[in-house]
């Protein structure tokens, strides 16, 4: 099945909240609203001819333009072949986005990934906390305001320059 | 003795002293089978565990905040610190979405050097998978081969791009060097030596009675599991799924040779256990030969490299890209904004979905079995952490 088709048949189930993304230079994306996400996903698992068996993987992008920040999942079907990318923007003040955990358990650790580098928050995930960074660490680095803090439990994080010595 | 045998049936018959209770262990940071600095914590009954709780970010490097910093062409040396053990389709899996972004085309020379690359990459990689293998479950001596020929190996990239293990060989456009003079009759003179030397391994170690016990029937993976972890790569295949990248979707010059995609049978127990993905490695080796052998004879002749500007600024838009890389499948997703920096890299690799699917894989084997699973999932952590 071709994008244009997949893209139909998400229309006609959730209409305006799917809409056609052509700025993509790679694979074909549907920008999908935040709410909706996870429904649209069940539909491209659940339905034997879509048949999205897998998430293929899940980055979260700051749009700090646009304040947003973008997630965006690329899903593909081993059973059919074919592939699709879902984008789904959420404010970036406060990043939430509803799970897809129970569909795909890939999803655990690529949405702690994306909360831990960039703060998003994923309703209904089972665990979600820091998966690369240290628990108590303070921010999320991938940001583009993230400001790198001067110490860490009393280890510096700068040095003097070579020249200074 | 007869109290004893008292105090034994009043036990058995109430139960009380007997339970034991569940402990928690803890493996790594530091251990000498984890292969790269990962962490376990092992919630066992006696030898069984309940389960084993991967904790990564060990080796977090931020590589992808890097990639933000230091623009297109300048990120090319920091991919292969992605996962070190094979480098070189990782410059590949960055050079292809840049490529991508901007619409460029590599000559064919180029792709063939990348193919040559690569696939010398794959065995170096798979050697020393099925080499730890061996080590990891008590057999030392055949890591030693099998580091050996890496070695060799290792000497033939040496030749092609004056590094031995982050070869920074590629550039956004092609490769960086030609194939020096002598070098195909070299390679091929070590693939005739190489060849035989499977035969050999399989018969030393592969098909050793103790070896097979040790890993057939261990942490079985159905393929409905293996897609839906996102597995990839041997361990997919290791599970019966044929599906390659080099094969399915088609990229590089990988269309213009032929070869077989091995996959797992549940030849000496069960489909998709850690023999299965044990064999997948050996069998892909002479796959990669066959590929090798056809790549070195047929070598186009012409540039290697595309003219590509030293300031480079792709359009924007966003690109995931996927290479077969010696872990699997290894997706590059980059989004350009239009400037000279990439506004977002994100690297998901073959590690990071074999360790998070160690969890569900531990449950009820023993704490021994740990290491086969981690060793012939091939986990590499710095791939994990990035």
């Amino acid at each position: 099945m071709d994008a244009v088709e997949i893209h139909r048949r998400l229309r006609e189930r959730f209409g305006s909240a799917v809409s056609a993304d052509l700025q993509a230079a790679d694979w074909s994306t549907c920008a999908v609203e935040g709410q909706s996400i996870a429904a649209v996903c069940a539909l491209l698992r659940d339905d034997p001819e879509l048949g999205f068996d897998c998430l293929s993987n899940l980055s979260a992008v700051d749009c700090k333009k646009d304040d947003t920040i973008e997630v965006y999942y690329h899903l593909l079907s081993y059973r059919h072949r074919h592939q699709i990318v879902l984008r789904a923007a959420t404010p970036r003040p406060d990043p939430i986005l509803p799970t897809v955990t129970h569909l795909w358990p890939i999803a655990d650790w690529l949405e702690r990934e994306a909360f831990d580098l960039m703060g998003v928050r994923f309703t209904g995930h089972p665990d979600l906390r820091r998966i690369l960074m240290p628990e108590d660490w303070v921010g999320h680095p991938l940001r583009k305001d993230f400001v790198e803090p001067d110490e860490y439990h009393g280890i510096s994080t700068r040095r003097e320059s070579l020249l200074k010595l | 003795m007869s109290t004893n045998a008292i105090d034994v049936d009043v036990l058995r018959e109430t139960g009380a002293g007997l339970e034991t209770e569940e402990m928690t262990l803890n493996m790594g940071p530091q251990h000498p089978s984890t292969h790269g600095v990962l962490r376990f914590v092992v919630k066992a009954d006696g030898e069984v565990m309940r389960r084993a709780i991967p904790d990564i970010g060990y080796l977090h490097r931020s590589i992808e905040k890097i990639a933000e910093k230091v623009g297109y062409h300048g990120f090319m040396p920091y991919t292969d610190r992605v996962d070190y053990v094979s480098a070189m389709q990782c410059n590949q899996g960055w050079a292809m979405a840049c490529e991508k972004l901007a619409g460029i085309e590599v000559p064919r020379r180029g792709e063939y050097c990348r193919v040559i690359a690569c696939e010398f990459g794959r065995l170096a990689s798979h050697l020393l998978s099925v080499g730890a293998t061996g080590m990891d479950i008590g057999a030392v001596t055949p890591f030693t081969h099998a580091i050996r020929e890496r070695e060799y190996i290792n000497d033939i990239l040496e030749e092609l791009c004056g590094a031995r293990l982050t070869f920074n060989y590629m550039r956004i456009g092609g490769c960086a060097w030609d194939i020096p003079p002598g070098f195909v009759k070299r390679a091929f003179a070590y693939l005739d030596r190489f060849e035989p030397l499977i035969d050999e391994y399989n018969e030393l170690i592969s098909f050793n009675k103790i070896y097979v016990e040790r890993l057939a029937n261990v942490a079985p993976v159905s393929p409905q599991q293996a897609i839906a972890w996102n597995l990839v790569g041997p361990n997919l295949r290791g599970s019966g799924v044929r599906y390659d990248v080099r094969k399915d979707v088609p990229y590089s010059a990988y269309p213009e040779f032929e070869f077989d995609v091995p996959v797992g049978t549940g030849e000496r127990g069960t489909l998709g256990d850690s023999y299965d993905r044990y064999m997948v490695r050996m069998r892909e080796m002479k796959e990669s030969c066959k590929i090798l052998r056809q790549a070195l004879a047929g070598l186009p002749a012409g540039p290697v490299v595309a003219k590509v500007a030293r300031t480079f600024r792709p359009p924007a838009g966003h690109v995931y890209v996927r290479v077969e890389a010696s872990r699997g499948d290894m997706g590059w997703f980059v989004v350009s904004d239009g400037t000279a920096f990439p506004a977002r890299v994100h690297i998901r690799t073959g590690s990071f979905a074999a360790m998070a699917a160690i969890e569900e894989m531990s449950k009820g084997l023993m704490i021994a079995d740990l290491v086969a699973v981690i060793a012939t999932l091939d986990i590499v952590a710095p791939e994990v952490d990035r």
